[in-house]
């Protein structure tokens, strides 16, 4: 318990002092997880849309997998990049592991599936007949689409809210392939961990803390717009 | 379809979510844009990072040199199997018995001494085990076997748990499996908390233990013996063997540390802090000589 | 005659199943249609083939006179043809967007949005909800939006796909009227398809009969409901009473069928000793105490009531003629002749009001 109080002293201690390190790193946090949410929102959302409205051979089977990888463990992806980005990878010659580059590629990974898999649904749970009734409204394709995914705003924010709040909080991949580098790819979470090898418990704490309070004011965002949507 | 962005709360979001992208990728891309051979791999242990010691002396090597050092903080072994594949162009570890195989494989080249610091066996000031000043390593960890007193290992192949595994040998015990051996799996750091909370013995580095001796609740109770000498290498990885590594900057990298000006900076390292160097220079001399 | 839609040789087939296959039919200008039949008969699917939102696997469409075979065709005839649904299918934002969303995709100037969109509120009576939310409505007034927006695009011929059938029956009753003055006043063709009798004898000036895909009868309303053109479109349509008999004579015209151990005048053109149907609408029949010699009608029988079956604002009386008649009463004559079951009575109808057909034995 003292342990605790001591780590919420310390938090404040930390960010009042605007203490360079801490903000650099809390800084590379939302930037690296902000740029991966929103390649996820942009995959994500046309993927998942163009998979709920079109019909093709195999549509189940690729359901299943969107749905499968919704729940892919993050520490997996990371093994998978950093195999597929070191220098005897077959995109080695890219020369990104151990960059703030990999881990965002790798979060991305991690959210667009989950991001993909709440789009599918909501437009799939949209009424069957709207499609057909925007398109008699004269509508060319992309006009319905655009209408549709409007009208998805809800799950669709739901869903970004997910997707970031699985890479903010990711640790195992974002290891793997940022490497933990000081100034350069330490982020929150890595930061986190590596305070507790070290047995700095109090400065673990500290950062736990304003990873926490780093989501939740992002999410207090999103759900305002969230919830704006839902009194009109 | 300006008509479907009507809505200006849209826009809005479109455009905040489009300069975080930005700011992102042009940080990112910017920091990619440095040719490429100005990034040098180092591989070391977590160890040698949590002493703190690599974050004074890399940015003095990056102002001089220009070079930009990415330490990736791994196990001995890991460190190794890394270089082993040539993903790292530098290594500074210490797991002598593993480097020399290392070597023997033509992995590396100018295996080069660094430093050396010692290991000490740490417990509960009631030392039910009763192994305080004993002088040989192997004897005290015989003597807790035979008591059956809680040891935790780190269990990870790193440096120290090489050593570790290297004096249970020498008492020819082997204490794997036994109710009282605990591997925990986890860094120094961590490793000592868990002996602290559970009153127990573990081997960790000098370092280590001094920078968080405050919070535990363990006592130095065996240190000198030669056999816990822990002793840190310098390892170019052969940049013929792999092409890819950057055998330049590890030769860069490896000639700094051995430099005068950089031993005399180990020398003094962590005496303002914890009353003792958590160091002790040595390039140049030859192993058989540490210690004493 | 002039024609806005028709299609000709259309098949749509979908899993394997044939669900449409119609070889001519054809839209009048300014008239309202009725598309009926039984669930599953393909008015649905009729509907959206017309609408340019299906494509059928053979066949084709004319609007105007000119064939809609491509994609740029189909896309050019939505631009007149409106769609109405089952359901209200409103998105989540104000009344005034939801009319105004088919204007917008036409990327009007907002002066012209708004005139449209006025007056289409204004015709459904429904300017009062224009900033509303479209979700706070309740299903009349969502109905009445949906029918709006479709109306602010100004079309020549709306299609509706059994618009009404959510709707609780005060709601459906002054919606309908409201929607057959509007099309009345602004001469739009109107497609609707029913599967309720009275909304198709109220809105409707002709109709289409549709089973298992196909037409079984076309003509005005009149036609099908008098002259059903089989037993089962009869029977759809709602002629109660569809008896058995042969024709015994014809003279000019006048014929004499035996049906049971009694004989039925009717009019028609079939030859003695064909087997035919009467049909006979329940409306047409007169139930009164004891033969009235004054009546115009041939046929007059002495019936017993089997039974009364209270409907929901008269009685349907099944009567027993020698052979069974369906009459509809109202409660007050019920009342004034002192009917119940087993009772009395004269059953009388105008030949002119039965309808024959052929019968295949």
């Amino acid at each position: 318990m003292e342990l605790i109080v001591q780590g919420i002293v310390k938090a404040f201690e930390l960010l009042l002092s605007f203490d360079p390190e801490v903000l650099g790193i809390t800084w590379l946090s939302l930037k690296i997880s902000g740029t991966a949410t929103f390649i996820s929102l942009f995959f994500g959302v046309s993927i998942g849309t163009a998979v709920a409205l079109t019909t093709f051979p195999g549509k189940r089977l690729v359901i299943s997998l969107i749905n499968t990888g919704m729940g892919l463990p993050p520490v997996v992806v990371g093994l998978f990049v950093t195999i597929m980005i070191w220098r005897s990878g077959p995109l080695g010659f890219l020369e990104i592991l151990y960059t703030p580059y990999a881990m965002i590629i790798a979060q991305a990974i991690i959210a667009t599936p989950i991001v993909m898999g709440i789009s599918l649904a909501s437009i799939q749970n949209l009424p069957p007949n709207l499609r057909l009734q925007i398109l008699a409204l004269g509508a060319s394709r992309m006009q319905m689409v655009w209408v549709l995914i409007k009208e998805s705003k809800l799950p669709l924010l739901a869903a970004v809210m997910a997707g970031f709040g699985g890479v903010i909080s990711e640790v195992g991949a974002s290891i793997m392939v940022g490497g933990n580098i000081k100034g350069y790819s330490r982020v929150l979470t890595t930061a986190t961990v590596m305070e507790t090898g070290k047995g700095n418990f109090d400065i673990a704490i500290a950062l736990g803390i304003i990873l926490l309070i780093l989501a939740f004011l992002v999410n207090l965002l999103l759900t305002h717009v969230q919830q704006r949507q839902r009194l009109r | 379809m300006m008509k479907m962005f009507k809505n200006s709360k849209t826009v809005a979001v479109l455009i905040a979510a489009f300069l975080l992208f930005a700011l992102g990728a042009s940080d990112v891309l910017a920091a990619n844009a440095e040719p490429k051979q100005k990034n040098i791999i180092l591989a070391t242990t977590t160890s040698t990072q949590d002493s703190g010691l690599l974050d004074v002396l890399i940015p003095i090597f990056e102002k001089e040199t220009g070079y930009f050092v990415k330490t990736i903080a791994v196990g001995s072994g890991q460190a190794m199997a890394m270089g082993q594949k040539g993903e790292a162009d530098v290594l500074l570890v210490h797991s002598p018995d593993a480097e020399k195989k290392f070597m023997e494989a033509g992995n590396g080249v100018n295996r080069r001494l660094v430093m050396h610091n010692d290991f000490i066996i740490v417990g509960p000031s009631a030392d039910p085990a009763k192994i305080k000043g004993l002088k040989s390593s192997a004897e005290a960890l015989k003597t807790i076997a035979k008591a059956g007193a809680l040891f935790s290992s780190r269990g990870d192949n790193s440096g120290t748990h090489a050593k570790e595994k290297a004096l249970w040998k020498q008492t020819g015990i082997t204490p794997a499996g036994q109710k009282w051996y605990q591997e925990t799996g986890l860094g120094m750091g961590q490793t000592l908390n868990v002996a602290s909370e559970k009153k127990g013995y573990t081997l960790a580095d000098r370092g280590t233990y001094l920078a968080l001796k405050k919070n535990l609740g363990l006592d130095v109770l065996v240190e000198g013996d030669a056999a816990l000498l822990n002793i840190y290498h310098v390892i170019e990885i052969n940049g013929t063997k792999w092409p890819k590594v950057n055998a330049a900057g590890g030769r860069a990298f490896a000639d700094f540390m051995v430099s005068k000006k950089t031993q005399g900076i180990i020398k003094t390292f962590g005496v303002d802090k914890f009353g003792s160097p958590l160091f002790f220079p040595d390039a140049g001399k030859k192993v058989e000589d540490l210690g004493k | 005659m002039n024609s806005i839609m028709t299609v000709q040789n259309l098949l749509v087939r979908r899993g394997g199943v044939t669900v449409l296959d119609i070889e001519e039919m054809s839209v009048e200008a300014g008239r309202v249609l009725a598309l009926i039949g039984p669930n599953g008969a393909g008015k649905s699917t009729l509907l959206l083939t017309m609408a340019g939102l299906l494509k059928p696997d053979r066949g084709r469409i004319f609007y105007r006179g000119v064939p809609v075979d491509t994609g740029a065709r189909r896309s050019e005839m939505r631009k007149s043809v409106s769609v109405v649904f089952q359901e209200s299918l409103l998105l989540n934002t104000s009344v005034y967007k939801n009319v105004a969303l088919g204007l917008m995709f036409r990327r009007l100037t907002t002066g012209d949005i708004r005139k449209n969109v006025e007056n289409a509120l204004a015709y459904f009576g429904i300017s009062a909800l224009a900033g509303r939310s479209a979700k706070t409505l309740s299903g009349g007034e969502a109905k009445r939006v949906s029918l709006a927006r479709a109306f602010a695009l100004k079309p020549e011929l709306i299609l509706l796909d059994e618009a009404f059938n959510s709707l609780d029956p005060p709601t459906r009753e002054t919606l309908i009227d409201d929607l057959r003055h509007i099309l009345e006043e602004t001469k739009i063709t109107a497609v609707l398809a029913l599967h309720d009798r009275e909304e198709t004898l109220r809105m409707a000036q002709d109709v289409v009969v549709l089973a298992d895909g196909g037409i079984l009868q076309s003509g005005t309303t009149a036609q099908i409901f008098n002259q059903p053109a089989s037993e089962f479109v009869a029977g759809f349509v709602g002629t109660e009473t569809i008896l058995e008999g042969t024709v015994r004579n014809n003279r000019n015209g006048l014929l004499e069928i035996a049906v049971a151990d009694k004989m039925i005048e009717a009019v028609g053109d079939f030859l003695p000793g064909k087997a035919v149907f009467c049909c006979i609408r329940p409306e047409n029949i007169t139930v009164s105490d004891a033969p009235q010699d004054k009546s115009s009608a041939r046929n007059v029988f002495e019936a017993k009531i089997q039974k009364i079956v209270r409907q929901a604002f008269f009685y349907k009386m099944i009567l027993d003629c020698g052979f069974v008649v369906v009459a509809y009463i109202t409660v007050s004559s019920c009342e004034d002749l002192r009917l119940c079951e087993g009772s009395s009575v004269a059953v009388s109808f105008k030949a002119t009001a039965v309808h024959v057909m052929p019968r295949e034995r």
